[in-house]
């Protein structure tokens, strides 16, 4: 007995010294990583870190010298720029909308279990993992380069990355969904788009919610970023008056503090509806 | 009528359903029974053509079911109602709307996701609630009713099927016996009322004696039985459980009749205890 006791005691002594090994190695790859990226970087730098690191707040004091003196007029501003505010958040709206859409489609068709087609999961599995993996902003350029510039390539990207992120978050929980309703709507002969429709979205449509506005808030996020590329809406107005040398820097600040309580606003409001979504209808 | 010849299914290298033969006539009332794991499911499952078959046929009324695809397969579906354990309703629905999903082989998808519903099935849907007895949980969500509420909203949309057949898989396993015992007498009305056949999977003996005409045993995926109540008897009853000599119906009774089935049971299990 006592020997059993023993030898389970230096095994568990041998496992924990084990394990701080472990952690001690990954501690010393962190540290080297860490140290070798930023000399590169560094190394690489126009500028180099350190000359540069002190002038970090000339931007913000250029901004604060432009809009000081003609502070009465950044009330103007602000309804002057409100009609692109409008835009970008129409462009993120339709985007989720349509990427709700697409990404609810493609999570039905990847989830095993209730697929149409079951050996094709994989398949768009990796759709989606694609649409994913590309960036808005590489999307948008090729579209703007097609198309031209405007609103419409910017919904496009944007509608496309949202497929594939909200597709992969939906079929996680379709994974969640009780397949007993689906099953009873097989028997009666239901086709496959009646079983997904009455068997599946009602049980999901309350998570399905609270993730689509999860997305909004990003992608109004992601629709200003646009239009630095030439999508219009604020982001393309901040770039015009962000540019160098022309003494616009008090729209800059409009543009700010317009972008800043839009993205304030829709963060409150969807942390307080998903809140109250979760709160009831959660499973 | 209805021909079942040497059907089988394989699950990998375990046979649930092993060569199944048997025939029927005219439309009755038969129970299915055989402990757990038997293939009495997986039988019912593969008539209704929810589970497909590894070999054999099925054949009802000269159509080949096994071998219907498409458009034939959901007509069959429609015409061979099933009834599942736990109901298998949509449970954020209303009742009615689930009982309109009966029609739902015969309605486009399109029509569905408007819930374009005609007002004759609408008015159907009621009356059959209304023959069941649970019409005035009509408006009510399938979740907020009771397990024998929901079975009869789970029949309702079988006969919203207006089928041929109906199965039942375990209608009354997950019920009271009150309860129980309203689903049966409510299956054995309509198969009386209404000429219907139906095939129940029971867990119960005493059960599938009191309502069914004709029962059929199955032990490891084969039909050991086949014949009316009368003939089953205890000894065989034994041989199709795989049940030593301390066996007793009573033991797994569910009818609510006299103290002595309560009293072997409690004492079958008091024997379990020393």
């Amino acid at each position: 007995m006592s020997f059993v006791e023993t030898d389970f005691r230096a095994n568990y002594v041998a496992l924990v010294a084990r394990k701080r090994l472990y952690g001690g190695i990954m501690l010393a790859i962190f540290a080297l990583l860490m140290i070798s990226g930023f000399t590169l970087a560094d190394s690489r730098n126009a500028g180099g870190f350190w000359d540069g690191i002190l002038n970090v707040f000339d931007f913000p004091a250029a901004v604060w010298e432009d809009t000081a003196p003609k502070l009465d007029q950044l009330p103007g501003h602000l309804v002057t720029y409100f009609p692109s505010l409008v835009e970008t958040l129409n462009i993120a709206a339709v985007a989720t909308l349509v990427g709700t859409i697409f990404g609810t489609l493609l999570s039905l068709l990847s989830t095993r279990g209730i697929a149409r087609w079951p050996r094709l999961t994989g398949l768009f599995r990796r759709v989606m993992d694609i649409m994913r993996a590309v960036p808005e902003i590489v999307v948008a350029l090729v579209l703007i380069f097609v198309l031209g510039g405007g609103p419409v390539p910017a919904m496009i990207a944007i509608a496309f990355h949202t497929s594939g992120a909200l597709g992969k978050l939906f079929s996680e929980v379709n994974e969640n969904a009780d397949l007993k309703p689906v099953e009873g709507l097989a028997s009666v002969g239901a086709r496959w788009g009646q079983r997904m429709w009455l068997g599946i979205i009602p049980q999901v449509s309350p998570n399905y919610f609270s993730y689509a506005l999860l997305r909004f808030e990003i992608n109004i996020r992601a629709s200003a970023i646009l239009g630095f590329v030439g999508a219009g809406g604020l982001g393309y107005e901040l770039k015009n008056a962000m540019s160098w040398g022309q003494g616009k820097y008090d729209e800059a600040a409009a543009i700010f503090i317009l972008l800043f309580l839009t993205i304030v606003f829709f963060d409150q409001i969807s942390s307080h509806i998903r809140n109250r979504l979760t709160g009831e209808g959660a499973h | 009528m209805l021909v079942v010849k040497a059907l089988t299914k394989r699950f990998g290298t375990n046979t649930a359903v092993d060569n199944a033969s048997f025939t029927v006539d005219e439309p009755k009332m038969i129970g299915i029974i055989g402990r757990s794991g038997a293939g009495k499911s997986t039988f019912l499952r593969m008539m209704n053509r929810l589970t497909d078959a590894s070999s054999g046929e099925l054949s009802f009324e000269g159509r080949d079911v096994l071998t219907l695809t498409g458009r034939a397969r959901r007509e069959w579906q429609a015409d061979c109602a099933m009834i599942f354990q736990q109901f298998n309703l949509v449970p954020r629905m209303d009742v009615v709307s689930n009982v309109l999903h009966g029609t739902l082989g015969r309605r486009s998808t399109l029509a569905t996701m408007f819930n374009l519903f005609p007002r004759d099935d609408i008015h159907r849907a009621i009356d059959i609630l209304e023959r069941l007895g649970v019409a005035e949980h009509a408006a009510k969500r399938a979740e907020a009713l009771s397990g024998g509420q929901q079975q009869r909203v789970a029949i309702a949309r079988a006969l919203m099927q207006d089928p041929k057949i109906i199965l039942a898989d375990e209608p009354i396993a997950s019920l009271d016996p009150m309860n129980a015992q309203t689903v049966m007498e409510a299956l054995r009305r309509i198969h009386e009322e209404d000429g219907r056949m139906v095939i129940a999977n029971l867990h119960t003996l005493d059960t599938a004696r009191r309502y069914c005409d004709r029962i059929i045993g199955m032990r490891d995926g084969r039909i050991v039985f086949d014949g009316t109540p009368a003939q089953l008897t205890t000894g065989v009853a034994r041989d199709i459980y795989g049940a030593g000599a301390d066996f007793s119906e009573g033991a797994t009774s569910t009818a609510i009749n006299d103290h002595e089935p309560v009293e072997e049971a409690e004492r079958l299990i008091a024997k379990v205890q020393v």
